[in-house]
């Protein structure tokens, strides 16, 4: 039977497992929508304030679930709200399809109402993109797009269909058969004997890992790597949550913010594995400076990413489950007493700084208290999001994460804006609570999807660390601009609370630790969304803090 | 600094050129020439770069080439066993006093007049591009109104092939 493109697209969509989808409805894709009302009970359908914040949205449930999260919006400014969505989802390696109407072919290249090329403009944020000229092709192009987002290293995929294509009828063959993903990669038995072979004649061997740990699901198989070798684990901010941070090998994220026990474990190392990770400068520092004294093995699944920013001395492409698991079978059972006991010293040494730098002025919190107050309400299977800056830091570096999925952050691309959607979009797939750690600056930039979360009755309590400034400029500008506080003071008189009771959501402002008790009390008793506003003092610094181009060696640690 | 020349089959859709330039212009790697034509199969096409850099950032471009979806097939073609090509059309004035010594060149060369016009003369020449270059610089002191060439393409000798993914 034919049908129409419109009904094509959500009949894909079925078949290829989608059941919610976060969108924003348009001219250019009315006909879509349309066919979307029908199949309302067959998948979700969340409307969020701004495109942006629904890409956002698909991205926090692709990384909540590990399954591909859709977007769906109109031609034009729809399009393009989309594309700090789909860049963060590409940086972040996130499997994501978005969808994108647009003007009839005859139309297009015409400069007509709400025509854009969002092919091109998304053409170097995406893994692949395609625009459907031809109903023929649909159905098969939209099975490639999610076999692309989800196959190897995951990412965004744009299918762009003009509205004629939607309307046009054509045979739809449901396709039963799920499509067959493109072949895994796996590391080459050589290599990964090369590799066995200097992880037993190492004597301090560190593991840093990354999101591809996540994303390949070998959590276990890291741990057990890490046990069996006896190496500490640390981190990039990609890294987080894949093993549970009180293990006791694990050291925390390492870098530019990471915890001071990881980042000197790793430079004390005669031999760092690499395992899904892809040393972004951040987790690195000054690339001529790192990897001094050590030989690395890197091991990714993409294999565009050995050699990219380090060389490696071993470098290995292939999945990194498979090649964790024969590792652990190449591998000699080692103790290694004396780096065990440095790494002890080490995480002694931390634990005294972390608390001679706790001075916090009256009337404010101090971020860790925040979350570990915070923290306490919730459960390991709470979904944890957050924004970008100081608080994104302070959360990273304290939570204590036990299971992989549940911390949403923008990492490679430092989305500001993120986290709301991300905790939306987490929730509705995972039907649990969030919490979205933010900051002042942060939440200003998508504090409309209050609405979604309200519509929605998304049970995300939102922990804005509200300093006045934007704290992680304006940390740079102390440090390193001799602070010229350019743009950084806001000034703002905005009311938080007011300001969800507005949205029709609840909140409370907090200024001490009983305060913060006590809201976070009642935020995790609401099935809606609930604002915690908690004062925090401006010149509250990360660190420890890795200067930018710096190594191991500037490491700041205190501030006097 | 090497030169290399690479072979790259794509998919024959619209969009494919933008995606191989793009990614060089993306991360920052410059093309001396890139050249695209059709092949033997009507579903591909055959790209041919040619780029300046060091072993690393050979490989760097094949491996970022090989993740685009629409390429099929990337290859560094050895300079010592790849026959390599250009076209060059150039256009000189058509005066008494220099035609004898265009015609020498030309013949030299082994280049060919394409156009004869009163007052213009149109060559064509085909060749490695140090002897495109080398029958530019020869053309130049006699004044050339314009020319285009074609970039290089590449193709290996022998049984040797860059094979299309059926």
């Amino acid at each position: 039977m034919k049908i129409s493109g419109a009904k094509i697209v959500v009949e894909a969509l079925i078949e290829q497992g989608c059941d919610t989808i976060f969108c924003y409805p348009g001219g250019q894709v009315i006909d879509l929508f349309d066919e979307l009302y029908t199949a309302r009970d067959r998948i979700k359908q969340i409307l969020s304030a701004h495109e942006q914040g629904a890409a956002h949205a698909a991205d926090g449930y692709a990384r909540a679930t590990g399954k591909v999260g859709v977007v769906i919006a109109t031609s034009g400014p729809g399009a393009t709200n989309l594309v700090t969505g789909i860049a963060t989802a590409a940086l972040d390696s996130v499997p994501m399809v978005a969808i994108t109407g647009n003007v009839p072919c005859e139309l297009i290249g015409r400069d007509s109402f709400q025509e854009v090329d969002i092919v091109g403009v998304t053409m170097p944020i995406t893994k692949h993109n395609f625009i459907v000229k031809d109903i023929s092709e649909l159905a098969d192009t939209l099975r490639t797009a999610f076999k692309i987002a989800k196959s190897g290293r995951p990412g965004p995929v744009l299918v762009d269909i003009p509205k004629d294509v939607q309307t046009a009828l054509f045979e739809f063959e449901a396709n039963p058969q799920p499509v067959i993903p493109y072949p895994i990669t796996f590391a080459s038995e050589e290599k990964l004997k090369k590799a066995a072979e200097m992880i037993n004649n190492a004597e301090r061997p560190y593991i840093y890992f990354g999101g591809g740990v996540i994303s390949g699901k070998a959590s276990a198989q890291i741990i057990a790597l890490a046990e069996r070798i006896d190496a500490p684990m640390g981190c990039s901010l990609m890294g987080l949550s894949a093993v549970p941070c009180d293990h006791p090998k694990f050291l925390g994220m390492q870098g530019m913010h990471g915890h001071y026990a990881s980042s000197i474990a790793e430079d004390e190392a005669d031999l760092v594995i690499a395992l899904g990770a892809r040393f972004s400068d951040r987790a690195t520092g000054n690339k001529s400076r790192y990897a001094k004294h050590f030989s690395i093995i890197h091991i990714d699944i993409d294999g565009a990413e050995l050699h990219k920013n380090i060389n490696a001395d071993l470098a290995i492409k292939g999945d990194i489950r498979d090649a964790a698991e024969r590792l652990i079978a190449m591998t000699e059972e080692k103790k290694r007493p004396r780096w065990t006991q440095r790494i002890e010293e080490l995480k002694n040494e931390e634990a005294a700084r972390t608390a001679s730098a706790r001075k916090t002025k009256s009337g404010f919190l101090h971020p860790y208290d925040i979350v570990d107050i915070v923290s306490a309400h919730a459960g390991d299977d709470t979904i944890i999001a957050t924004d970008v800056g100081q608080h994104q830091m302070w959360t990273a570096q304290r939570y204590p994460l036990k299971k992989p999925r549940t911390f949403l952050t923008s990492g490679g691309l430092g989305t500001m804006g993120y986290g709301l959607g991300a905790a939306i979009g987490a929730c509705a797939a995972a039907g649990r609570r969030a919490v979205l750690f933010t900051g002042d600056g942060s939440f200003g930039m998508n504090l409309n999807e209050l609405a979604t979360a309200v519509s929605q009755q998304t049970p995300v309590t939102i922990v804005i660390m509200n300093n006045g400034v934007l704290g992680m400029v304006r940390q740079w500008q102390t440090l390193f601009f001799d602070k010229h506080y350019s743009c950084t003071t806001l000034n703002r008189k905005t009311d938080f609370v007011k300001l969800a009771e507005a949205f029709g959501a609840e909140g409370g402002r907090a200024a001490t630790k009983e305060e913060l008790e006590k809201l976070a009390e009642r935020a995790f008793a609401c099935d809606g969304p609930f604002v915690i506003d908690c004062a925090v003092d401006c010149d509250e610094f990360v660190l420890p803090m890795l200067p930018p181009e710096g190594s191991v060696d500037d490491i700041i640690t205190e501030i006097k | 600094m090497d030169q290399y020349v690479i072979g790259v089959i794509v998919a024959n859709v619209s969009g494919v050129l933008s995606r191989v330039s793009g990614m060089f212009t993306r991360r920052g790697f410059n093309i001396d020439s890139l050249t695209v034509g059709e092949t033997e199969s009507s579903g591909f096409s055959r790209i041919t770069i040619a780029f300046h850099g060091d072993e690393d950032i050979k490989e760097r471009i094949l491996q970022q080439l090989q993740k685009l979806h629409d390429v099929r097939e990337v290859e560094v073609l050895d300079s010592k066993d790849t026959v390599i090509r250009e076209l060059l059309l150039i256009k000189v004035r058509n005066k008494t006093e220099i035609r004898q010594d265009i015609m020498t060149a030309v013949e030299i060369f082994r280049s060919k007049i394409v156009d004869y016009s009163p007052t213009a003369l149109v060559c064509e020449l085909t060749g490695e591009t140090s002897k495109i270059d080398a029958f530019i610089q020869l053309l130049k002191p006699y004044g050339i109104m314009e020319m285009c060439r074609t970039g290089i393409v590449a193709i290996e000798r022998g049984e040797n092939c860059l094979k299309t993914v059926k």
